[in-house]
């Protein structure tokens, strides 16, 4: 793995390595001293051209618990503002050293361009690129749902998918990277996925998609999940009136007081309630809900850290020496060393 | 084959022996195998230091230390999934704790360990015990108790094969063997 840029073409064991090695770096997060020396000496640089919080926070933490150097970039106050292309963005970077870059960009497809073009010889993490995907989100979100799956079975979560687990995500879905990346994660994991918005917030082509639809959230939560995500309603990016009004949204497809005691009455007292954040309280989710000891949303912040831990070890660590595809520029003297360390054992 | 099944279970039983002369007893004891087969060999002389100190429960005085995110050679090797790391309950602060390993060989290994105890606490005293120590030592590091030195070139490759990790056939195996590498 060079980089990770979807989960679409994630396989199951690497999607299950991650999640196994972020188990590994939870464990970190627990320990007095909170820090691994792994990635000493290495640059990782957040490259963020759109705003977030959490996101780069969470990046932040995770490279410096493995020690590695970080350089913040964000497009306001940057040449970007002055009209500097992606290119020689990436190549100024380069020219910097980076051995990782975290990238968030406002168009989909712009971190696959950073990794398929020779502008930069560092490993790609995707941080969300448009409505396109949002990996590392869909990989905490996994991690989080597989922990309560793995403790209700009462079986260890290291090695295990989510195999016949019932999830339904609702609310903006058209906008949505994490719904996007978390539906295929979730369906190589082995879960159900449903799928519940409005039908103007539902994509064209959905129904192509590894997942069901559904129009109606109580019918869906009657029918019993196991997990319930809430997806943020993105003013941002809406240009047209998408639903009446945030009345009748948070009515109908908000997760709301009245759904919060449906779900004690239904009976399913393990079902978890998750938020990718940033909440608008009281539209998508009730505070009431929020707080409640069904929600997961801290939880996942929590594994999140873990997540980009284990996403930049497994990058960046490894034989860097001899970049995959390109075997003519390694010279023989490295090819030498290489062989006369590979079969060695860890001893 | 340079040990047989009862080879290894002599050596590892005077190894326990070593380890309570050494320590003048079974007082603060606290064995931490490296994975993947320093555990198992650390359970088994557990096991071993229990049978002979009646006062010891074997189960509390086992660990686990991975040293994998401690390497120095991340970087020059294909990628190595991290394992648990699980220490006793008593912890390791102010304990005398042996590290145990299946071969002793750059010392690279060791020196990551004795990176990853200094985070998780403060032993009093730090002691290595190995299975086999094939030499080509690349730092200042020796073991206090040694199964089996076994000269070695540093082309052949040793292979320590026990029956909690590994399986030849689908059979369990106990044995260590020398093998020439292509």
């Amino acid at each position: 793995m060079k980089h990770l840029l979807s989960t679409e073409d994630l396989s199951l064991s690497d999607a299950v390595r991650i999640l196994d090695t972020a188990e590994e770096m939870a464990a970190v997060g627990e320990r007095e001293v909170k820090k691994l020396p792994t990635l000493r000496g290495r640059t990782v640089v957040n490259l963020f051209f759109e705003d977030s919080t959490r996101t780069r926070i969470s990046f932040e933490a995770a490279a410096k618990r493995l020690s590695a150097d970080v350089i913040n970039f964000s497009a306001k106050g940057s040449s970007v503002s002055k009209g500097e292309s992606l290119k020689d963005t990436a190549q100024t970077l380069s020219a910097m050293g980076a051995d990782a870059v975290v990238i968030r960009h406002w168009a989909s497809g712009a971190p696959h361009r950073l990794a398929a073009t020779d502008w930069i010889d560092a490993a790609v993490i995707n941080a969300g690129d448009g409505t396109h995907e949002h990996p590392t989100q869909a990989l905490l979100d996994a991690f989080t749902m597989r922990r309560h799956w793995s403790k209700l079975a009462g079986t260890p979560s290291a090695g295990a998918a989510l195999t016949g687990m019932r999830v339904a995500i609702a609310g903006d879905v058209l906008h949505s990277r994490v719904a996007r990346s978390n539906v295929w994660l979730l369906r190589t994991l082995g879960a159900e996925v449903t799928l519940v918005a409005p039908p103007t917030l539902l994509p064209i082509g959905v129904e192509k998609w590894p997942c069901s639809v559904s129009y109606d959230l109580d019918e869906t939560l009657a029918r019993g999940v196991d997990a319930m995500m809430m997806l943020r309603v993105q003013g941002e990016r809406m240009n047209a009136s998408f639903f009446p009004t945030t009345r009748e949204y948070s009515r109908r497809w908000g997760f709301d007081d009245n759904r919060l005691r449906a779900l004690d009455t239904l009976g399913f007292k393990d079902t978890i309630i998750m938020h990718p954040g940033p909440m608008n309280r009281g539209l998508e989710i009730s505070s009431a809900a929020a707080d409640s000891p069904r929600s997961t949303v801290l939880a996942q912040v929590r594994n999140g850290v873990s997540i980009r831990m284990a996403a930049l070890y497994l990058l960046l660590s490894g034989d860097t020496r001899e970049p995959a595809g390109r075997p003519n520029t390694t010279t023989s003297a490295s090819a030498e060393t290489t062989s006369a360390h590979a079969p060695k054992e860890s001893h | 084959m340079v040990l047989n099944q009862a080879d290894i279970d002599r050596a590892l039983t005077r190894i326990a022996h070593e380890i309570l002369e050494s320590n003048k007893g079974s007082q603060d004891l606290v064995l931490l195998g490296i994975p993947r087969r320093g555990y198992p060999l650390a359970v088994r002389l557990a096991a071993k230091i229990a049978a002979a100190d009646p006062t010891v429960d074997p189960a509390a005085i086992v660990g686990q230390l991975d040293v994998t995110m401690f390497r120095d050679d991340l970087s020059h090797q294909a990628m190595r999934p991290p394992y648990p790391t699980q220490l006793p309950r008593t912890g390791i602060d102010n304990k005398v704790v042996v590290l145990i390993d299946d071969v002793l060989y750059s010392g690279r290994t060791i020196r990551a360990a004795l990176d990853a105890i200094i985070d998780l606490g403060r032993p009093r005293i730090v002691r290595l015990a190995v299975l086999i120590d094939r030499g080509h030592r690349e730092l200042p590091i020796r073991a206090d108790h040694v199964g089996k030195n076994l000269p070695t070139s540093s082309a052949e490759k040793v292979r320590v094969r026990l029956e909690e990790t590994d399986s030849v056939d689908g059979a369990p195996v106990n044995e260590v063997v020398i093998e020439a590498t292509a």
